[in-house]
């Protein structure tokens, strides 16, 4: 159906092209004109098009919301009776009726009654809420031409006012950046509200239990849940180090050397393997992670376990040989692999930005080039490549998929590599991906998680960008 | 006051000398290593790299063959429903046949018959069903019939299931096996490339699942994210760079754009979730949610992308035309935007590649859930490649694995595509000034 108000809404405004280009074409004769007919033109286009597209976006908004009140109104008292997600049942099914499909449930004596009139009724109210809407949309059209066609004149400044148009519609664009912002502080900060009225946030943060499980009944074992999520803070933060453990030297080095030491040939080979390492999905790492690096780690550590045991080491080797596949150390390595090309590029760029004078001085001086790399280079950029480790911290923090492929649901409180933990974004996506109840406290502990993540990555990438843009700015 | 001689002046220089050579010494030898170090680094990222893809083909190649089974089926007329062939149990017929065939005597609750079975694919039935379907007169005649094997006896056959594991640790018996040989000696198993993998939708089983309805539906979502996020990222950076005034409020929106581009891409998730579903409420888990949330995510880094490949753009062009009497408007859309095009078009085929690979957003949305088949429309729930790739991942059956590593390739095989596109545009209309 939007497709065919679009095509009409695209005919309707070339018409208007067309026809305001001939009108301001006829009332230009004898006169000198502002504006070329063309661009009289594309002002008539605008003003028949734009109304009606608003029209059509805000009928697209709000006539779902409309479509609910009107149908509540005349609802028949056996299906208001219905309890809530029944009724919504009913009314589903009643839709699919009413467009031809056959009912999803078998509903029962008075509703089956109801089920063929509510879908007339329901079928009814969208087509005139349909036609409603295609008919005003083309009302704004017809009276956004009669404005226009009364401004084409000689004198009018047809070309300033497109532009003006134009330029109001890139500073739109702009802004969208802007509301993408609000919303996502709107979006979780309303529903982390509605889950710190259930959980105290003081609990929530310096609580170090994590057991999100509501019970189904009241008098079930558990049935509060328990809402700290420290575990979960504790766990991001161990598979980060471990991430930056092996982000940090690989990348850091390997930015060194090919800035520094490679030639042209072994930056031209290198380089595109970094990036192919930088744009693989990270769930492709999760799979690796999973299916590869956790059962190579695993059967590495067993074995280990299992030549220890028995000697002097054997509490260890008991421990080692029971090791999962889902410790913290799967994760976090393959996430420091994830992370090489971006620290390394990021790097690459600040050890490019230092000035050549200071490398020549600390040559002219005799120094060798690791010496020079060390004591003068690393010094002068240490600020940029701290703010390009913190964008990295950042992103470690807030990836996703490998530890959620690859790490553990269980929220241990511990800093052992070998343990499995959970983190964060695990936790987002698990409380969000099962079956979830509305307005439960399990439900809504995401979004609480979820605006920790986002507060905390933000201050990091504000510090980083800040570090990095000081230190840029130092050396311009 | 007392000279020194000659003597000891030569001894203190030799002496200096010789520490100065050991510490040269010593200085080269930590600049080696320190190179050393710096190979090693760089040794590593390609090893990993090579570990990475060696693994994924090694695990994934395996799923792009398969084997199929054609067995005569006597389709008998007190067994074939004719009005309702969907109903007859074929693959009960066609496994009590081939023990008959082979003169084995099946026990009274059918147990052999019951193994033989699960040597074939469900799709058995479907492909007698039809056949009976479109013509009724091949009841009561002898016809063969051919279907995928079962996933396990496809993985026996490819040798990902051992004979040498214990009899309860695997999926198939000892029995089964024989049969299977037995069906492979007799010629009646061939293996032949995998066209189901690219022609269905998802299934619930291995040999039938297909990546067609996940690339159809991160087609769609990547279309709709393209119509949102490249009209909207090209005009948000031509207005930052080329109209907005400097003033306090652009600062805001700039360093706004920055930070949303460093935003983990779950919380984009939640916001769909919160925003688009539970607001608005848009069909969960359908291309124009994931295409919204995939649009406000690629926006930052195509607005970045797109405002360096406009300040690539020499002053001197856009001084040359306004000093032609060009309005401001008409020098940027008539020269500015035409000669940073190849730039923008880079940046934005690089986004929606990278769109292509994100995942965590669309779990949040929805795009969890099995959905069989192919989709066609953009508010109906579809598949996307890369949570197919998770789904298939946490599948108990084994032939997913295999399957799950194809999927991964089919998606690198895009995502190089799209790049090679990139790299092909900047290379041939790239212009240095």
């Amino acid at each position: 159906m939007i497709w065919i108000y679009l095509l009409v809404i695209f005919a309707l405004g070339a018409g208007a092209y067309v026809g305001g280009r001939e009108l301001a074409r006829r009332r230009a004769v004898g006169a000198r004109p502002h504006s070329r007919p063309g661009q009289h033109g594309a002002y008539a286009l605008i003003w028949v098009a734009v109304p009606a597209l608003v029209v059509v976006i805000l009928s697209g908004v709000f006539s779902g919301p409309l479509e609910r009140q009107l149908i509540a109104v005349d609802t028949p008292d056996s299906v208001t009776a219905l309890e809530p997600f029944r009724r919504q049942a009913f009314f589903a099914d009643a839709q699919r009726v009413g467009h031809g499909q056959p009912a999803l449930q078998i509903w029962e004596r008075p509703l089956a009654e109801q089920l063929p009139i509510e879908a007339r009724r329901m079928v009814s109210i969208e087509r005139t809420l349909q036609w409603g809407s295609g008919l005003a949309a083309l009302l704004a059209a017809i009276l956004g031409g009669l404005f226009v066609s009364t401004q084409i004149r000689p004198k009018t400044r047809a070309r300033n006012r497109v532009e003006g148009w134009i330029w109001g519609a890139l500073f739109v664009c702009s802004v969208v950046a802007i509301l993408t912002t609000v919303g996502i502080i709107a979006s979780l900060a309303f529903d982390s509200f509605r889950f710190f009225e259930k959980v105290p946030v003081f609990d929530f943060l310096f609580g170090t239990k994590w057991s999100p499980q509501i019970a189904i009944r009241a008098d079930q074992v558990g049935s509060s849940g328990a809402f700290g999520a420290v575990p979960l803070f504790a766990g991001t933060f161990l598979i980060m180090i471990i991430a930056m453990c092996v982000a940090a030297p690989i990348g850091l080095m390997s930015a060194i050397y090919l800035s520094e030491y490679a030639g042209r040939n072994t930056r031209s080979v290198i380089k595109p393997v970094l990036e192919i390492l930088a744009g693989v999905p990270t769930v492709v790492y999760g799979f690796f992670a999973a299916l590869t690096v956790g059962p190579a780690l695993r059967v590495f550590f067993n074995e280990i376990g299992l030549f220890l045991m028995g000697g002097p080491l054997d509490g260890l080797g008991q421990y080692l040989a029971l090791v999962q596949n889902q410790m913290a150390l799967t994760a976090g390595a393959v996430m420091g692999i994830m992370l090489i090309p971006f620290v390394s590029s990021l790097s690459d760029d600040i050890l490019n930005a230092v000035p050549q004078s200071l490398r020549d001085g600390s040559f002219a001086m005799g120094a060798t080039k690791s010496e020079t790399v060390k004591r003068v280079l690393l010094p002068a950029a240490l600020p940029g490549i701290a703010g390009a480790l913190l964008l990295a911290v950042s992103r470690a923090i807030g990836e996703t998929m490998i530890v959620t492929m690859a790490a553990g649901l269980a929220a241990n409180l511990t800093l052992n590599p070998l343990d499995t933990v959970t983190t964060v974004t695990v936790q987002i996506v698990t409380l969000l991906t099962g079956d979830q109840e509305f307005n439960s406290a399990k439900t809504l502990s995401a979004f609480g998680l979820g605006l920790t993540l986002f507060l905390v990555t933000l201050l990091l990438n504000i510090i980083a960008q800040r570090i990095v843009q000081t230190y840029r700015e130092q050396y311009d | 006051m007392t000279d020194a001689t000659p003597e000891q002046i030569g001894a203190a220089a030799d002496a200096r000398l010789e520490r100065l050579r050991a510490g040269l010494k010593r200085r080269h030898a930590r600049e080696t290593r320190f190179k050393l170090y710096g190979r090693l680094a760089i040794g590593a990222a390609v090893v990993f790299l090579v570990i990475l893809l060696a693994r994924i083909v090694e695990q994934g190649h395996t799923a792009f063959y398969t084997h199929t089974v054609t067995v005569p089926v006597y389709l008998d007329p007190a067994r074939v429903d004719r009005a309702y062939p969907q109903g007859t149990n074929f693959e009960q017929l066609a496994a009590e046949q081939q023990l008959a065939r082979w003169g084995i005597q099946d026990d009274e609750v059918g147990s052999k018959a019951a193994q033989m079975r699960r040597l074939f694919s469900s799709e058995l039935k479907f492909v007698a069903a039809d056949l009976v379907a479109k013509r009724s007169d091949v009841i009561g005649e002898t016809v063969p019939i051919a279907a995928p094997l079962s996933d396990d006896a496809d993985l026996y056959l490819k040798g990902e299931i051992s004979k040498e594991t214990p009899e309860d640790q695997r999926r198939l018996s000892n029995q089964q096996i024989d049969w299977l040989e037995r069906m492979q000696r007799e010629g009646v198993v061939g293996s032949h490339f995998n066209t189901a993998l690219f022609t269905n939708g998802d299934s619930t089983q291995p040999e039938l699942a297909g990546v067609l309805g996940a690339v159809v539906g991160s087609a769609l979502m990547l279309l709709v994210t393209a119509l949102i996020a490249i009209p909207l990222g090209v005009g948000a950076a031509v207005w930052l760079e080329e109209f907005a005034p400097k003033n306090r409020w652009t600062d805001i929106i700039e360093v706004n754009i920055n930070n949303l581009a460093a935003v983990p891409s779950i919380v984009y998730g939640l916001l769909g979730l919160a925003l688009f579903i539970n607001w608005m409420h848009l069909p969960r888990a359908s291309p124009i949610v994931g295409g919204l949330v995939l649009a406000l995510m690629a926006l930052p880094t195509l607005i970045i992308a797109t405002r360096s490949s406009l300040k690539a753009v020499p002053p001197s062009i856009r001084e040359a035309a306004l000093a032609m009497g060009a309005s401001r408007t008409q020098t940027v859309f008539s020269h500015v935007l035409p000669l940073a095009m190849p730039g923008v078009m880079t940046g934005a085929i690089i986004s929606m590649a990278h769109a292509l690979g994100e995942t965590a957003p669309l779990l949040l949305i929805g795009m969890v859930s099995f959905v069989p088949g192919v989709p066609h429309a953009i508010d109906e729930p579809v598949g996307a490649l890369p949570s197919l790739i998770y789904i298939w991942e946490n599948a108990s059956e084994r032939a997913f694995h295999e399957r799950t590593a194809a999927a991964i390739m089919v998606l690198l095989a895009f995502m190089i595509v799209m790049n090679a596109a990139a790299i092909i545009l900047r290379r041939r209309f790239e212009r240095r000034w």
